[in-house]
């Protein structure tokens, strides 16, 4: 075990898979000198052929994933901010979440994309979305939403070897994080959740980031005597709906906490999933807390409340446990 | 090796054998789509065969291509199994594609042939990612993308250029003019000479008349050979005239007209097959004889295929749900 900065836990990922297959190639835009610091150093030791900072052409970056992993290439293709995956869309929906399928299974496409994500830092509309709930719904896309730098690596390694498109979403602005990474090679695989906390009143299931708010609201409950089994879901395709319906199951009370908006939110998705599957367990409604259906602004003091926070979750919960 | 300034005489024989191919095959699709037995659309390449067989002429099994929604043509010069296309296009599981794909996306990885594509420049940036794998190979593979002139009014073709001509990939872009954007003639809503664009990126430019087998032929292969050696990217606008429709089907559902028939015959009086049989049966090269047994074989190729296709059984419906993802549940 060692303690590492979230980003440095993904930088030295990048650096171990790089080093163990030398088909695998990583391009984007100013990879170079690395915005957030997770390609950091990879240039110097990889070189220009593996390693290239591109012109900013989401479009072409984009295609060019899906044509170098047809070809044979293992691609980790850095967008920067999520946002700009809008501007490289076309080949993302149409053509990376098709080509497999269109084609008679005749390829694999291990294609790894990188973008952070998420508000509260007043980087304004353009730079804060929290764009997973369009890539779940495309079909044939896969995405990683780590929240430890253990899960930063592991889900990471997991994604670069693995032979279907992954989005692996960094949160914005959350890579100094400090946590204990294992020793050696430490693979986490898709579609399994992680139990953060054990409790038998309400189950509060985290996407991505939400988890340390999360983790306090269970703390602030512990103290009003409410047990609440706190779940990462670490993956939200493939998702672990049998660990969420396994801790609905005892607890009969769910509460997902996700920093998308609300209409259409993984946080929807899984509510859903909850009361078809699980109705029966339930002594009480699904509650999401989510963002409103509002882009984020750029002045604090409006930006910060519309994200989900510790008392927001905790009210919840405490709400559903007390009906 | 520098390229050739002409075609041998196996050369041109094997040119009008693959055109002669593509349009008995795309006749032969046309009348299926009239008489109803084609699941879905089809985009007929009709009228363009000596562009999709001028350029893959000069290709080997490990280069890349990629297609547009008019894809059949440059599947089939690229050395697609017709009956294997056929199929895809019946919708049935012995289509290249499982019958997952159809028209829209017949492609065959193991023949180079990314594929066909559903939306106006989506090869363009997929194109540029295996001219990007081709360089790191170092083993002289090339990748070319056909596109249109409708897909040269698309941002992801300057941005090809770009990055093309800054890593000095081993990229062909072929811009097919054919007259038309979908409904839109292309004076309509293209500004400029397309041709003029590559030059912008120290690309260089041919512009070729499309119905000339050997022309294309030519330019294909000095292009070709530019992106073997290492020098980076080629442009060459063919220009052509797509003689049917946008899709097959518009007759029934177009509100109106948007080119007069006089401007269809008189492209038709400019026939790549035709032109092409001419020239060889002038320079000795066949007599009409053999071309008319050429064709006969053809036809019995096309026969077999379609047969083929039509006796197919279709997919499991279950099928699809292992396709979306490799070895992962969808």
């Amino acid at each position: 075990m060692a303690k590492k900065r979230l980003i440095q836990a993904i930088n030295d990922a990048l650096t171990e898979e790089m080093e163990r297959d030398e088909r695998v190639i990583l391009f984007g835009e100013d990879v170079e000198i690395s915005m957030f610091g997770d390609t950091v150093g990879l240039l110097d030791r990889f070189g220009p052929d593996r390693v290239r900072n591109t012109p900013i052409c989401e479009a072409t970056l984009s295609g060019m994933a899906v044509g170098a992993a047809a070809a044979g290439y293992r691609v980790i293709l850095h967008m920067m901010f999520s946002n700009f995956i809008y501007t490289g869309f076309d080949a993302i929906a149409n053509q990376m979440a098709k080509i497999r399928l269109m084609t008679g299974g005749q390829i694999m496409l291990p294609v790894t994309v990188i973008a952070g994500y998420g508000g509260g830092r007043s980087t304004a509309a353009q730079h804060s979305d929290t764009p997973y709930p369009a890539l779940m719904n495309l079909g044939g896309i896969n995405v990683a939403v780590p929240s430890t730098p253990a899960d930063a690596a592991g889900l990471l390694k997991t994604a670069i070897r693995g032979n279907n498109p992954t989005f692996y979403l960094e949160a914005g602005g959350r890579g100094g994080q400090r946590g204990e990474v294992p020793d050696g090679d430490h693979l986490v695989p898709l579609g399994q959740a992680a139990i953060r906390r054990s409790g038998g009143d309400v189950t509060l299931v985290s996407v991505g980031a939400m988890m340390r708010p999360t983790l306090r609201a269970a703390k602030a409950l512990a103290a009003d005597a409410i047990e609440a089994e706190v779940i990462d879901c670490r993956t939200l395709v493939p998702l672990d709906t049998e660990t969420i319906k396994a801790s609905v199951a005892k607890t009969g009370r769910l509460v997902v906490v996700d920093e998308a908006r609300d209409r259409c939110s993984a946080a929807s998705h899984i509510a859903a999933v909850i009361a078809e599957e699980a109705f029966h367990d339930l002594k009480a409604p699904v509650r999401r807390v989510t963002v409103p259906n509002i882009a984020m602004p750029y002045a604090p003091n409006v930006e910060k409340p519309l994200l989900p926070n510790p008392e927001r979750i905790t009210a919840a919960a405490a709400a559903l446990v007390q009906t | 090796m520098t390229p050739k300034s002409a075609p041998s005489t196996e050369e041109f024989l094997d040119l009008l054998r693959t055109m002669l191919l593509i349009r008995r095959v795309e006749e032969r699709l046309r009348d299926d789509f009239h008489a109803g037995k084609l699941p879905g659309g089809v985009h007929l390449y009709i009228g363009q065969e000596a562009v999709a067989a001028g350029v893959c002429a000069h290709l080997n099994d490990d280069d890349w291509i990629a297609s547009t929604h008019r894809g059949h043509g440059h599947f089939l010069a690229k050395g697609g199994d017709p009956k294997a296309m056929i199929a895809e296009i019946h919708g049935k599981e012995t289509g290249i594609c499982r019958g997952m794909g159809g028209s829209m996306h017949v492609a065959d990885f193991s023949r180079g042939i990314i594929g066909a594509n559903g939306i106006v420049g989506g090869g363009v940036g997929i194109t540029v990612g295996a001219a990007l794998a081709a360089q790191l190979e170092n083993k002289g593979q090339v990748a070319v993308c056909f596109f249109g002139d409708g897909a040269a009014n698309q941002g992801v073709f300057m941005e090809a250029m770009n990055v093309g001509a800054l890593w000095k990939l081993p990229l062909v872009l072929v811009c097919e003019h054919n007259g038309f954007s979908e409904f839109s003639p292309s004076d309509t809503v293209t500004a400029g000479d397309i041709a003029d664009r590559p030059g912008a990126f120290g690309i260089p430019s041919t512009s070729v008349d499309g119905n000339d087998a050997i022309a294309v032929w030519e330019a294909a292969g000095a292009a070709v050979d530019h992106a073997r050696r290492g020098n980076g990217p080629s442009f060459v606008l063919a220009t052509t005239y797509r003689t049917h429709g946008h899709n097959e089907g518009e007759v029934y559902w177009l509100s109106g007209t948007y080119r007069d028939d006089s401007e269809i015959d008189e492209w038709n009086r400019r026939d790549p097959i035709e032109r092409l049989t001419r020239t060889l049966v002038e320079r000795g090269i066949c007599t009409l004889d053999e071309v008319g047994a050429m064709d006969r074989d053809i036809l019995d190729t096309v026969e077999d295929a379609c047969a083929f296709a039509e006796a197919s059984a279709v997919p499991a419906p279950d099928a699809v749900r292992d396709l979306m993802f490799f070895n992962q549940a969808p």
